[in-house]
C-alpha cells in the first residue's frame, strides 16, 4: 500500500520533477523560495494606489507566460524606486519576475542606464541556474523591464530616448527577424529542421539559410553554453 | 502578504491522485509475485525442471488472462508494457504489409501518434480524426475515413488526460459490417482490413475487456495502470491478423516478441488484472461518487473553472458497468480534468506538491515540447486553457478525507496565484491597467 506519511526532513528538498526524458531536474533553493515567497507582486487592491510612471507588458497566456511589471522612477536620479509585476507562467516564470523585481529597487533603486543593460543571463545568474529547458521562461523579464522603461521615456516626453529592439529582417519572403529566430531558439528550436518547422523560415527564401544557420548557433551558444 | 496560505500541516500527508500516470503494486500483487523473483527463476524455454514449473507458471497466467478477454490462450502476446504494445501492433500490421493507410486520432497516446508519425515518413498515409468537445469519435466518422487502402484503424478504448470512453463495440461492429461487405471472397482465417486496435491501457480496471463484444482485432493492456508491476504489459492478436514483430531472438510469444519472458512480471500483471476486474463494479461506483463530490466541492469552492472532457453523471440508479455496447460509463470514473481560469498549470501543481498532493497538468512547462497537452488543444480548447488545465485521477487509496484535505488548500493557492497572474479574463481589468 501507499505509505501515506512523508518524514518530515523530506519536506524541505527542492521541488523535483522528471521531465520526459528521464531525467531528473532541479530548482534551486533561490528558485523554490522566489516562488513560494514572492517579493513585490501587485496585490488585490493595490492597483489604485501604486504610483507608477512606467508599465511593461509581454507575453501572452496562449504561449504560457504573460507579464505585466509597473516601475516608479524618480525623475531626478534616474533611479527604479519602486516597482510591482504580476506574471501567468510556470514556477520558474515566476520566480524569475521576483528576482528581477528584487534585482531592480535594491540599494535605492538601480539606474536605469543599468537596468537596461540586463540580460536573462543576469537573472539566471541570480537564480543560481534553470534547467536548460526552462531557461526560456526567463527571458520574459528583461523584455518587461525594457518595456516598462520605454513607457516611461514616452510618458515624461523623452522619445528620443525609446529603444527600438534592432530588428533585422533575416527571411525576406516571410518577412521574419532575427528575433523570431531567437525566441524560437529558446522554445527548443536546436537545428534547421526545428527552426522550419517552427517559422517555415527560409524555404521561400533559400539563400538566407546560411544566415539562418549562423544565428541558430549564436543564439543557442548565448543561452544554452556555460 | 494579503493572501497567506495555509500553514502546511506538521505531518505531511501525501494524497495521490495521479492513478492514470500510474499505480502503486498492490499487497496481493506483491505477494504473488514475490516468488518468482527469486525462487522460480528458471527460464521457461528450459527443459529441466526449474524452467518447466516456470513454463507452467507462463502458461497458466495466458489462459487466465485469455478467460478474461474471452479469447484463446495463443492470442496473449505478452510484451514490456503498454508503449511496446502499441508500438507492436501499429508497426506489427503496418510493415507486414508495407504500405497502405492508416486510421487514428487527435487524443491518442504519444505511443500511437509517434509511431503513426514515423510511418508517414516510411510512405504511409495517416488520417487523426478529430473529436467533439468533450473527446467523443463517432462511429460515423470513423467509418466515412475509410479508404480501399485502409490497413489500420487504431482508438483509444479510454483517454489518459480527459477520461472520455470512446463507443469501442460500437466503431468495431461498424467495421466489422465494412469488412464483410468489401471481402466477401475471404474466408475465415484470411486476414481482412483494415484490422482494428484499440489502446485499452487506462480501461484495464474499468470497463468490459471481452474482445468478442468490442470487435477488436488488436488491443493493448498494461499492468502499472492496475496496480501491478511496470514494464510488464500485453497485446492481444486475434488470429488471422498477421504482424511482423519489433523484436527478434529467441522465439518467444509465438515467435512475435523474442526476449526470456519476465515472469514475476507477468505473474503480476496477471494477478493485477484479475483483481481489477473482479472489483470493477464496486469500485467504479465507489470512485464515480468521490469523484462527483470532489468536483462539487471545487464548484462551491472556486469561481472561473471549467471541466475539460466529458459530463459528470451522478445519477446513483446508474449501474457503472462500462459494458461494451450499452456505453452506460462515457468517462473514467476516476478522472477528473478542471481548467482553472487565468492560472498556469505547472504553478499550481508545485504549491500542491508543497502540501504532498500529486496531480498533473496539460500546461506546456511540463513537457519537453513546449506545447501544451495535443488532447485539450483537440477538443478545441484555447491554449491559455490548456496551460491551466489539472488532472486529478483517484484510485484505491483515496477517500472522502483525501478530498478534504485537497480542498483545504487547493482554492488558496488558486487564490494566490490569480492574485499574482496579469490575466483576468474571468475579471474586469481596472482602468490605468489596459493599454
Amino acid at each position: 500500500m501507499l505509505n501515506k506519511s512523508i518524514k518530515k526532513e523530506n519536506l524541505e528538498n527542492p521541488v523535483d520533477i522528471r521531465n520526459t526524458d528521464g531525467s531528473g531536474w532541479l530548482y534551486s533553493d533561490i528558485v523554490k523560495d522566489h516562488f513560494f515567497n514572492p517579493r513585490n507582486f501587485m496585490q488585490y487592491g493595490e492597483e489604485e494606489k501604486f504610483k507608477f510612471n512606467g508599465l511593461g507588458r509581454v507575453g501572452s497566456p496562449a504561449c504560457g507566460d504573460e507579464m505585466v511589471l509597473w516601475i516608479l522612477v524618480d525623475e531626478k536620479s534616474e533611479k527604479i524606486i519602486d516597482c510591482r509585476w504580476r506574471t501567468f507562467g510556470c514556477g520558474s516564470a515566476i520566480a524569475s519576475t521576483s528576482v528581477l523585481s528584487e534585482m531592480i529597487i535594491e540599494n535605492d533603486g538601480m539606474k536605469l542606464e543599468e537596468a537596461l543593460k540586463i540580460k536573462p543571463q543576469d537573472i539566471l545568474e541570480r537564480l543560481g541556474g534553470l534547467p536548460a529547458r526552462k531557461v526560456h521562461c526567463s527571458v520574459l523579464g528583461d523584455k518587461a523591464l525594457q518595456e516598462a522603461i520605454n513607457d516611461y521615456f514616452r510618458q515624461t516626453g523623452q522619445h528620443n530616448r525609446i529603444i527600438t529592439a534592432g530588428k533585422k529582417v533575416i527571411d525576406k519572403v516571410l518577412n521574419i527577424t532575427d528575433n523570431d529566430i531567437e525566441e524560437a531558439v529558446l522554445e527548443g528550436a536546436r537545428t534547421l529542421e526545428d527552426l522550419q518547422k517552427k517559422l517555415k523560415v527560409g524555404v521561400g527564401d533559400p539563400e538566407a539559410i546560411p544566415q539562418i544557420e549562423e544565428l541558430l548557433k549564436f543564439y543557442f551558444e548565448k543561452y544554452y553554453e556555460v | 502578504m494579503t493572501n497567506n496560505l495555509p500553514k502546511k500541516p506538521k505531518t505531511k500527508k501525501l494524497v495521490y491522485l495521479d492513478h492514470a500516470a500510474t499505480t502503486y503494486v498492490s499487497q496481493e500483487v506483491e505477494k504473488a509475485t514475490k516468488p518468482f523473483i527469486t525462487k522460480i527463476f528458471g527460464n521457461p524455454s528450459s527443459l529441466y525442471e526449474l524452467g518447466r514449473i516456470a513454463n507452467g507458471e507462463l502458461n497458466d497466467c495466458r489462459r487466465k488472462v485469455a478467460e478474461i478477454l474471452h479469447a484463446l490462450p495463443d492470442n496473449i502476446i505478452f510484451t514490456g508494457g503498454g508503449s511496446e504494445s502499441d508500438n507492436l501492433a501499429i508497426f506489427g500490421v503496418c510493415r507486414k504489409i508495407g504500405k497502405g493507410h492508416i486510421i487514428a486520432t487527435r487524443i491518442e497516446h504519444h505511443a500511437v501518434l509517434y509511431p503513426c508519425q514515423q510511418l508517414e515518413k516510411e510512405g504511409f498515409t495517416v488520417t487523426y480524426l478529430e473529436p467533439d468537445s468533450q473527446g467523443f469519435i463517432s462511429p460515423k466518422k470513423v467509418l466515412a475515413a475509410i479508404k480501399p487502402d485502409t490497413i489500420l484503424i487504431s482508438i483509444m478504448y479510454a483517454n489518459n488526460e480527459i477520461g472520455t470512453v470512446e463507443p469501442i463495440a460500437d466503431i468495431g461492429r461498424e467495421i466489422l459490417k465494412y469488412r464483410k461487405a468489401n471481402n466477401p471472397s475471404a474466408g475465415s482465417g484470411q486476414v481482412q482490413y483494415p484490422i482494428f486496435h484499440t489502446d485499452a491501457c487506462q480501461a484495464g480496471g474499468v470497463l468490459e475487456l471481452d474482445v468478442e463484444k468490442l470487435h477488436v482485432d488488436l488491443m493493448t493492456l498494461n499492468g502499472s495502470k492496475i496496480y501491478g508491476p511496470k514494464g510488464v504489459g500485453l497485446l492481444y492478436k486475434r488470429r488471422g491478423v498477421n504482424i511482423q514483430p519489433l523484436i527478434f531472438g529467441g522465439g518467444q510469444e509465438m515467435n512475435l516478441r523474442s526476449g526470456t519472458e519476465n515472469l514475476a512480471g507477468i505473474v503480476g500483471f496477471t494477478k493485477a488484472l484479475e483483481i481489477a476486474q473482479e472489483n470493477r463494479h464496486e469500485e467504479n461506483m465507489r470512485l464515480v461518487d468521490l469523484r462527483n463530490y470532489f468536483f462539487d466541492q471545487i464548484q462551491k469552492n472556486i469561481k472561473n473553472i471549467r471541466l475539460n472532457g466529458p459530463q459528470l453523471h451522478s445519477d446513483k440508479n446508474q449501474s457503472y458497468t462500462g459494458q461494451a455496447g450499452s456505453e452506460v460509463l462515457n468517462r473514467l470514473p476516476n478522472n477528473l480534468n478542471i481548467t482553472f481560469i487565468d492560472v498556469e498549470g505547472e504553478a499550481m501543481l508545485l504549491y500542491l506538491d508543497a502540501y504532498g498532493i500529486c496531480c498533473s497538468t496539460g500546461s506546456a512547462c511540463t513537457s519537453m515540447s513546449l506545447e501544451p497537452s495535443h488532447v485539450l488543444t483537440a477538443l478545441g480548447l484555447p491554449y491559455e486553457y490548456a496551460h491551466g488545465s489539472l488532472r486529478f485521477t483517484l484510485g484505491y487509496c483515496n477517500t472522502k478525507q483525501d478530498i478534504d484535505y485537497v480542498m483545504r488548500y487547493l482554492p488558496a493557492i488558486v487564490e494566490k496565484l490569480r492574485e499574482m497572474s496579469p490575466v483576468q479574463m474571468g475579471k474586469v481589468q481596472h482602468a490605468k491597467y489596459k493599454k
